[in-house]
């Protein structure tokens, strides 16, 4: 094993890249022009290999990118059409399994699902759509959670917490029940900066901050003229 | 923030106002004998849970308060754990098995019974808040099928007979412990401290169930050798993990000695939730001193001081007599401080239960459990054994596996390589049950051979056997020369016979995704859904309106599961895959031959209703 902070060397997509040993692939891959689609990560963040959309192959064994720390001599492969095939199965599973309907949401067009469903040229999803019956939850007073969209990647949950490091936000229940929950004591005392962050950190329109609706308009939006992951690949050739 | 005493309003009686005053003190009184300290949130909940027969949402804002951590945080612990509930569950509290096998042992007139004798259904509290009736994943007693936890009692061999004569006594307020419808159970289960009707069904003794242990041996032996040697001698028996994943042991030892870290812990994983399995519950009835011994010699052997016995919940009947054990270890000086009279070789173990979550069973999750979390897998790397429990080298070995270094300690690595086959050195402790004469424990060398198992434990006319649990495979006859190892059949106990009379499809395979849809932790995004779509298409096969594409889609969506995080999610397309694998013709039978997609929807017959309601003639062009 390679301590960290050495530099090794592997293999991305058959070319030879040399790394910070214990840097996650995700990241490694990120600054070399390869992007790995991601839904459950914030670069900075303890990431937490929820979604499984970064699942890649080192040598030859299934890994999240997201999680797992780049060492010597791995072999890792990104784009495979099994790969790729996997990763739009994740994201037509995440639209059967809540109630994502684009055209009605505040997040259109800054939503990362659906950035990437545009990305895999989603068309309609190939599991049966359950409909959920879902809540909305607006009792706290600057954010309304929207348990429709909710992906459960748990971003919230990880990124925000109060100066004494305990949650606002967590999961609930177990299973295909499961559910992130506002703490309704500690989230009366949420700040406006800190409800900004939990709808900015949150990837499709599950967490939406009161009063402020339309903000930006669409076509000014981040995904509205420029496909997710496209930054990543614009700065290598 | 709440006020330490819940306001009392003038809308509450005074008895309740008393009732809720005693509760508040009650909770501070289990928050302070556990430090305080949130780690142990786990331990403070199942007290509250045990003493109030559910967790009274009152509480949260007390816990919440003295741990410092917010409602949600313990919110999430409480909701994932199956046999904690913020509504009360009656003063009675009956959780039935729901697996496979107490299915096939009559849990069904046994469910009709309780509800018929209680007066509500499963999942629901009778009227007067008496007995609440609930189900739940497999409770390690396949061998004694149907059976059911009362307050932590078990109840096995249940008849709607035995019932009626149970729930007469509930409803008389006989203390559980007066209700034993039948003698108490063999050995240990005998014993005052556990005092329980659960039969241990030792069928067959390998050196590790052997009789003549002498508990210190392996301890005395070791103390005057170096920690390497001892994990050398490990590595020597190629011994590997015996829970079901068959990582080599001494291996798993030596990273963790080599881990650095001034603390390093030893758990021993006695979480069995495979269903079918129940063979670790024997070893805690039975052997529980070589399983102390065999933590301490991993303490000894990696260089950890405490060790910690996590035991699932369905267990908890076992408590006193574990606690009893490892008393009487302290005394005799094979746990404590100076082992054997060795000076810088301290060991002490903890006993920490479960609440009702399979999941729990992979180490990670395990940690996480002991930590007091949800019992999610964690991503790895790291390896619990570079960073575990509180973040330190952490070793976690199955109960069986323990027990049996104890003996490669005793007689040494060439004897015990002298038993099994190359690749699989020395035995297997196998849970049996299902269709067969003798269910029960059998300590077997690893190459048996399927065929030769069945002759063993007297099954016959066999249509299928489930081996290695519902993550497992299931084979049919074609197969039944292969054998039990590592490299072939591996199985971390438990074989489970099912007769030709069974139905396979729906009473094995479908049951068992139901386990995995249940058990999911939910975090992966794969296995919190793919088994419910798996599960849709094997009912609509099973219904009669599957068609080919259903059994491919299902084969497709089933490798998507690989890509989850913990073996759970990884193996819980395995019952229908294996099936299809195994037993394509009870598909085929199922499904419509020749049609692109299911043709049975009938267009009239779904108008017909709204037709009626507006006086209109169906008409479909």
């Amino acid at each position: 094993m390679s301590t960290n902070g050495s530099v090794i060397r592997c293999s991305i997509d058959g070319k030879e890249y040399l790394a910070k040993a214990g840097k996650y692939i995700n990241d490694v891959a990120r600054e070399n022009g390869v992007y790995i689609p991601t839904l459950c990560n914030v670069i900075g963040i303890h990431p937490q290999g929820a979604c499984r959309i970064c699942t890649i192959t080192v040598n030859g064994r299934m890994m999240t990118a997201c999680t797992t720390p780049v060492a010597e001599g791995m072999d890792i492969k990104t784009n495979t059409s099994e790969l790729q095939d996997l990763r739009k199965s994740i994201v037509e599973l995440m639209y059967v399994e809540g109630n994502h309907f684009c055209p009605a949401c505040e997040k259109s067009g800054n939503c990362e699902l659906q950035a990437l469903a545009y990305r895999f040229q989603m068309m309609v999803s190939r599991f049966p759509y359950t409909f959920p019956k879902r809540k909305i939850d607006a009792r706290n007073p600057k954010l309304v959670k929207n348990y429709n969209r909710c992906i459960l990647c748990k971003r919230c949950i990880r990124a925000i917490k109060d100066e004494q490091g305990r949650s606002y936000f967590a999961f609930r229940k177990r299973g295909h029940k499961v559910e992130v929950g506002i703490d309704v004591d500690l989230g009366k005392f949420i700040s406006d900066e800190v409800a900004q962050k939990a709808m900015d950190i949150c990837p499709v329109g599950a967490l939406i901050k009161k009063e402020q609706a339309f903000r930006i308009p669409i076509g000014k939006r981040k995904y509205d003229k420029t496909p997710i992951g496209a930054d990543v690949e614009s700065h290598h050739v | 923030m709440k006020p330490p005493i819940p306001e009392i309003t003038d809308e509450l009686e005074i008895g309740e106002q008393v009732y809720q005053v005693t509760m508040v003190e009650i909770v501070h009184g289990i928050i302070k004998k556990y430090g305080s300290n949130p780690t142990r949130l786990m331990d403070i909940l199942i007290d509250i849970q045990s003493e109030f027969r559910y967790i009274p949402p009152l509480v949260l804002a007390e816990i919440s308060k003295e741990l410092n951590i917010s409602n949600i945080d313990i919110e999430q612990t409480i909701s994932f754990y199956h046999f904690f509930s913020t509504t009360p569950t009656g003063k009675y509290t009956v959780y039935l098995n729901n697996s496979a096998v107490a299915y096939m042992m009559g849990r069904e007139e046994v469910a009709q019974t309780f509800e018929r004798e209680v007066g509500c259904k499963f999942g629901e509290v009778s009227a007067d808040g008496m007995i609440g009736l609930f189900s739940t994943s497999c409770i390690g007693m396949s061998d004694q099928e149907p059976a059911a936890l009362i307050n932590g009692k078990l109840f096995t061999r249940l008849t709607p007979f035995r019932v009626k004569e149970i729930v007469r006594d509930l409803k008389a307020l006989k203390h559980i412990d007066e209700i034993i419808v039948e003698g108490l159970g063999d050995g240990a289960n005998a014993l005052p401290e556990v005092h329980s009707m659960v039969q241990n069904n030792i069928r067959k003794k390998g050196p590790i169930l052997a009789d003549g242990y002498k508990a210190g041996e392996a301890l005395k032996k070791i103390v005057k050798m170096k920690p390497d040697d001892v994990i050398a001698e490990v590595k020597a028996s190629n011994i590997r993990g015996r829970g079901g994943a068959g990582f080599p042991t001494g291996m798993k030892w030596e990273i963790c000695r080599n881990s650095p870290g001034d603390e390093k812990y030893i758990f021993c994983n006695a979480d069995e939730g495979e269903p079918g399995t129940f063979k670790d519950r024997v070893i805690l009835t039975e052997y529980p001193k070589m399983l102390m011994e065999g933590m301490a010699l991993a303490g000894y052997a990696v260089g950890a001081k405490e060790g910690i016995l996590y035991v699932r919940h369905e267990y908890g009947y076992l408590q006193k007599h574990l606690e009893k054990v490892i008393e009487g270890g302290r005394k005799k000086n094979y746990l404590g401080k100076n082992i054997c009279g060795r000076e810088d070789f301290d060991f002490d173990i903890r006993i920490q239960f479960g609440a009702g979550s399979y999941v729990c069973g992979e180490e990670s999750a395990l940690i996480e459990s002991a930590e007091g979390k949800r019992g999610e897998p964690r991503d790895r790397p790291p390896f619990p054994v570079e960073s575990g429990y509180l973040g330190k080298p952490t070793i976690v070995n199955n109960v069986e596996t323990l027990c049996s270094i104890v003996k490669v300690i005793v007689h040494g690595a060439q004897w015990y390589r002298s038993m099994g086959t190359k690749e699989s050195s020395g035995t297997k402790v196998v849970s049996i049950s299902g269709d067969c004469k003798y269910p029960g424990v059998y300590e077997i060398e690893w190459g048996f051979s399927v065929n030769d198992v069945l002759e063993m434990i007297g099954a016959s006319d066999v249509q299928a056997v489930q081996v290695g649990g519902p993550s497992g495979t299931l084979i049919a006859p074609n197969e039944f020369n292969r054998t039990l190892s590592y490299t072939d059949l591996s199985t971390g106990g438990s074989i489970i016979i099912f007769g030709k009379h069974r139905d396979l499809l729906k009473d094995v395979v479908l049951n068992f995704t139901n386990f995995f849809i249940d058990e999911s932790c939910g975090s992966c995004s794969t296995c919190r859904n793919i088994p419910i779509h798996l599960r849709t298409k094997l009912e609509k096969i099973l219904n009669a309106r599957g068609v080919d594409k259903d059994i491919q889609e299902m084969l497709e969506w089933a490798k998507i599961l690989k890509a989850s995080r913990c073996g759970l999610g990884q193996t819980a397309a395995n019952p229908i895959v294996s099936s299809i694998k195994n037993f394509r013709p009870l598909y085929d039978q199922k499904i419509q031959h020749g049609k692109d997609f299911d043709s049975s929807f009938d267009m009239l017959k779904a108008v017909q209703e709204s037709c009626d309601a507006v006086s209109r003639v169906p008409h479909v062009h």
